[in-house]
């Protein structure tokens, strides 16, 4: 064989292993492509969408629901009420820490159940003290513990909102009613909010959210509890699927304690106009002027 | 002749991917090796995309890491290549000119590793044409984000022109105009910096995050960037030489490790004045602080990073002030090697993670990289070093004019064109 010929035969050789090792280590991207939805990824802006447009996809969603989950949803898109701004105040005195609003979150906005997520996190506070670095989220023992006292914290839905100014694609806004939502098929999931939000308010789904048929909640808005697609960013939308119906939010249903008001900020005779008028009340980080609407305040 | 000269483009272009293609077995096997490493960062990325970034260790916690930690260092690469733009043109160092189509080349490949380690961190990739103005949504110039798209994509085509341009009128032996280059030089050197201060304010903007959130912040990305960018480019000369693809005076080096005498100790003082600022003043803004360096409540994943990237920072310093790294090549490789290593671990994790450990709510949550994440970065680096070897490759060859097109005049009046242009 001569010098050339066997140089051919190595080049053929070595480019047949290249083009096969190219197609093995190519098969879970290609395999992920194929599994790409054309519909849903072309799909406009939530903002650009007609309302026939909105019709057809929340039925899209309901049915891919029903495809991959075997449950029949309603989905809707419930629009901000003329004449509401939603605020929500927390009473500091009386919050024992049980977490009940932790665990209804958790069922009302369908998070995925291994994580056991939820839009609450529930701070242990120390007695006296305001310092975060005092406090813990990981307590396990009866509460209220002595010497203890216990801050809920969930979305502050700022007015000056730094998350929604970092989003590179507007995938995330504020609505008429105060509430910052996600447009959960627009997010490209490149988590610059989560890194921006004061409060941790935002969380990222590292997987696709997996519920038992019989634990999803049927009731659901598109802009808030609809089951999350994987690789997107999700937050507390003060329930706007209830709350814009004139129900409460979930959290505050299951606060056994009454620590918690929610309400309109425009209704003079509104709880919270109550509470903010009539109570101490303290901002949690109002020196980074976010401006939030969730208000924390003590009883005499 | 718009014929002649499109088939002499098509020439250029083709010469191009056969060079990219044929070489010494040498060439071959550091090829085959980039190859192998991308593909098993290909096939890890995914994995990720099929299985969703659970497969990360990153977490609502920390919710960047390893990936954004290495596109921060990659930016500051490419930034740090017009280090030896500014001496070629600004002050006219003629040695420097020689070879400072090497600074641009490795701008272009940096860059391809910044938008690589973009892309991999991404939950869904399939969107992003949200983000391209005028198709998506681009939300400008409010988002920080978008701005980096602005530099980072406008720094990669500045520099394929400069680079692309100057390399195809040496292959065709015409002398390039300066008005066609040197406008798009000057406006690199001023792009350079901004992609780095961008990245900064990308971070330091965000009240929430006392670590980042620091005036600093853009200064010692800048310092840090001319440390790294000499370093590897001083390294990969010595490389080109060893080759000896291209002959060249000591100048250039001799004026980049000037550079980094200065910038190593720059990095260090700012780095000092850092820390004074939080440990001096304590509290709880000081966590984040006291987490790197010492570990809080019982956790310390980077207390060995950050002390050895000190001890490496420290370590090129004096290395570069040793008179005898000036007459020795190796000392100097060396102070070179600890400067880049020691960059990358400090404005790596060591820049990223402790942004977010303490988190907002001051729970101390650790990030340790998972081997996927290693096997992702991995792949995107040797993607950076394919780009990086046949850019150099080719570009050398034509440089020197070992490789004319079939139009181009006798090697004479190449050789004269060459000349001319090398003196502008």
């Amino acid at each position: 064989m001569s010098g050339s010929t066997r140089r051919v035969a190595l080049k053929v050789l070595g480019g047949t292993l290249g083009a096969g090792a190219f197609a093995y280590a190519g098969q879970p991207v290609a395999q992920w492509a194929a599994g790409i939805s054309l519909t849903e990824t072309l799909r406009r802006h939530y903002k650009e969408l007609t309302a026939d447009e909105i019709a057809q996809l929340l039925r899209r969603l309901e049915a891919e629901t029903k495809k991959e989950h075997g449950v029949d949803v309603r989905i809707e898109d419930v629009p901000a009420q003329e004449g509401v701004s939603f605020a929500y105040a927390l009473n500091l005195s009386v919050c024992i820490g049980c977490r009940k609003c932790a665990e209804a979150c958790h069922h009302e906005n369908n998070h995925d159940r291994r994580t056991n997520n939820s839009y609450i996190r529930v701070l242990e506070m120390e007695q006296g003290s305001f310092d975060l670095e005092r406090g813990t989220a990981d307590y396990d023992h009866a509460v209220p513990a002595p010497g203890k006292y216990y801050m809920p914290v969930q979305c502050h839905q700022c007015d000056d909102a730094p998350c929604v100014k970092v989003c590179p694609v507007e995938a995330t806004w504020k609505e008429k009613d105060g509430i910052v939502v996600v447009d959960y098929d627009w997010c490209i999931g490149c988590r610059y909010c989560e890194a921006a939000c004061p409060y941790h308010a935002r969380r990222f789904n590292w997987r696709k959210p997996e519920i038992p048929a019989e634990e999803i909640n049927p009731v659901q808005g598109l802009l808030s509890n609809r089951i999350r697609p994987q690789g997107v960013v999700e937050k507390c939308t003060f329930c706007l699927h209830r709350t814009r119906k004139g129900l409460l939010p979930a959290c505050l249903e299951a606060c056994p304690t009454g620590a918690r008001v929610f309400g309109n900020l425009l209704d003079p005779k509104s709880p919270i106009r109550w509470v903010l008028e009539n109570k101490r009340v303290y901002i949690l980080k109002e020196e980074l002027g976010t401006r939030p609407r969730f208000f924390y305040f003590f009883d005499e | 002749m718009p014929n002649a000269s499109s088939l002499s483009y098509l020439r250029f272009l083709g010469m191009v991917v056969v060079r990219a293609f044929s070489g010494t077995w040498r060439f071959y096997a550091w090829m085959t090796v980039l190859t192998a490493i991308a593909l098993v960062g290909l096939n890890a990325w995914g994995h990720q995309l099929l299985n969703g970034m659970r497969v990360t260790d990153l977490s609502d916690h920390v919710s960047w890491g390893l990936y954004i930690a290495n596109f921060t260092f990659g930016v500051g690469l490419a930034a740090g290549a017009v280090m030896m733009v500014i001496p070629a043109y600004l002050y006219d160092d003629h040695d420097m000119h020689d070879v400072v189509i090497i600074g641009e080349l490795l701008a272009i490949a940096a860059i391809v590793v910044c938008l690589g380690f973009i892309v991999v961190d991404m939950g869904r990739p399939d969107r992003m044409w949200h983000i391209v103005p005028g198709i998506g949504r681009f939300h400008w110039p409010v988002s920080m984000l978008t701005w980096d798209v602005v530099v980072l994509n406008g720094y990669l085509l500045i520099n394929l022109h400069i680079a692309g341009y100057l390399m195809y009128q040496r292959y065709l032996g015409r002398t390039p105009r300066k008005r066609w280059y040197l406008p798009f030089v000057f406006l690199s050197i001023f792009w350079a910096i901004s992609i780095h201060t961008v990245t900064a304010f990308l971070y330091q903007g965000l009240g929430g995050r006392p670590f980042w959130n620091s005036a600093l912040l853009a200064p010692r990305f800048l310092a840090t960037a001319f440390i790294s960018g000499p370093a590897f480019v001083i390294v990969l000369l010595e490389v080109v030489r060893w080759s000896g693809r291209l002959t060249f005076g000591d100048g250039p080096i001799r004026t980049l490790s000037s550079i980094m005498r200065v910038t190593v100790l720059l990095n260090l003082f700012m780095l000092m004045s850092e820390l004074f600022t939080a440990l001096y003043t304590g509290g709880s803004h000081a966590t984040a602080v006291t987490y790197l360096f010492f570990g809080s409540h019982g956790k310390s994943a980077l207390v060995p990073y950050i002390w050895t990237a000190v001890a490496l920072n420290v370590a090129s310093a004096v290395l570069l002030y040793l008179p005898r790294t000036r007459v020795d090549k190796r000392w100097l490789i060396a102070a070179c090697v600890c400067a880049f290593a020691g960059v990358y671990l400090e404005k790596g994790m060591g820049l990223i993670v402790p942004g977010f450990v303490p988190s907002t709510l001051h729970e101390t949550v650790e990030y340790v990289p998972t081997v996927t994440e290693w096997k992702v970065t991995a792949g995107i680096w040797a993607l950076g070093m394919l780009v990086l070897t046949v850019a150099i490759k080719v570009g050398l060859a034509v440089w020197t004019g070992r490789v004319r097109d079939a139009s181009a005049p006798a090697s004479a009046a190449a050789a004269a064109a060459a000349g001319a242009e090398a003196s502008t």
